[in-house]
């Protein structure tokens, strides 16, 4: 069997419930709200977020497994849910003090804290869900 | 009797937190949901009105317009909203869903149209939490 074209992707669902503003410090409220509209609300507004972890890999020959998913899912509370999960992500986290949490960037800095934890043998994609109309994806 | 569900939804922020409580009893009883900074949730609203169809038209209510009323009195006074801090019918209370549930209901039902009355209120915190109020 050629091993090299046997890749599996797994994925793991998680959730989060945070508070969050999306504004440009450096513009008045009326450009923040033309461009952001009532995202730009000064008194923070909030959403259930779905993370969706994906990892990619040829499957362990002597577990059959990619990743542990018990072990990703642990990672994955560790890395983002303890820093995220029913927080502000403005107030109370140090990577969106200056950084807009857009849902791009939340993902970007999501996908930069799991890398860090996986494999790098393995491929690692985020997927972000703001609502369930309105998701990202990083890297694209 | 037939009953109408409309769904709408709605971004907010909010935190549980007794003010008469410590901080300690706060997070004692209330755990990361007392998070001083808030935390948020989109939630999910279904509002269900009762009432038997018109003969002619077959509705019991035309639901793009039980749509337009629940979003000019309630969504747009929750919606990218912090629940604490800007919402009138929720000064003075617990930002919990059953109390939001009672206060949407509250808001909600002198402009219900005289065709139809109100049956329920469900409201979804999460996919996993929601709580109902039925007027009673």
């Amino acid at each position: 069997m050629n091993e090299v074209n046997k890749k599996v992707a797994v994925f793991r669902r998680e959730h989060f419930n945070a508070a969050h503003r999306i504004f440009n410090p450096l513009w008045d409220d009326e450009k923040n709200a033309e461009v952001f509209g009532k995202c730009s609300n000064p008194h923070y507004h909030g959403h259930n977020y779905e993370l969706v972890v994906k990892v990619t890999g040829v499957p362990d020959p002597e577990t059959g497994y990619v990743i542990d998913l018990k072990v990703l899912s642990r990672i994955t509370k560790e890395e983002v849910l303890e820093r995220f999960d029913h927080r502000n992500l403005n107030l109370d986290t140090v990577f969106f003090k200056e950084l807009n949490p857009t849902a791009e960037h939340i993902a970007m800095v999501i996908y930069e804290l799991m890398r860090a934890r996986i494999d790098p043998a393995l491929d690692l994609q985020i997927r972000l869900y703001e609502t369930d109309r309105n998701f990202v994806e990083y890297p694209a | 009797m037939v009953y109408l569900t409309r769904v709408e939804h709605f971004n907010a922020a909010h935190k549980l937190y007794n003010p008469g409580w410590s901080r300690e009893k706060n997070e004692e009883v209330f755990g990361k949901c007392a998070n001083e900074n808030w935390h948020g949730h989109n939630y999910e609203l279904y509002v269900t009105v009762k009432g038997d169809p018109n003969p002619d038209t077959g509705f019991l209510f035309d639901a793009k317009r039980l749509s337009g009323i629940i979003r000019e009195r309630i969504i747009e006074k929750l919606d990218h909203k912090n629940l604490n801090i800007e919402v009138d019918f929720l000064q003075g209370k617990m930002c919990s869903t059953e109390n939001l549930v009672v206060g949407i209901w509250r808001e909600l039902a002198p402009y219900i149209p005289a065709e139809v009355r109100l049956h329920a209120i469900k409201l979804y915190e999460t996919p996993r939490i929601y709580v109902e109020y039925l007027g009673e």
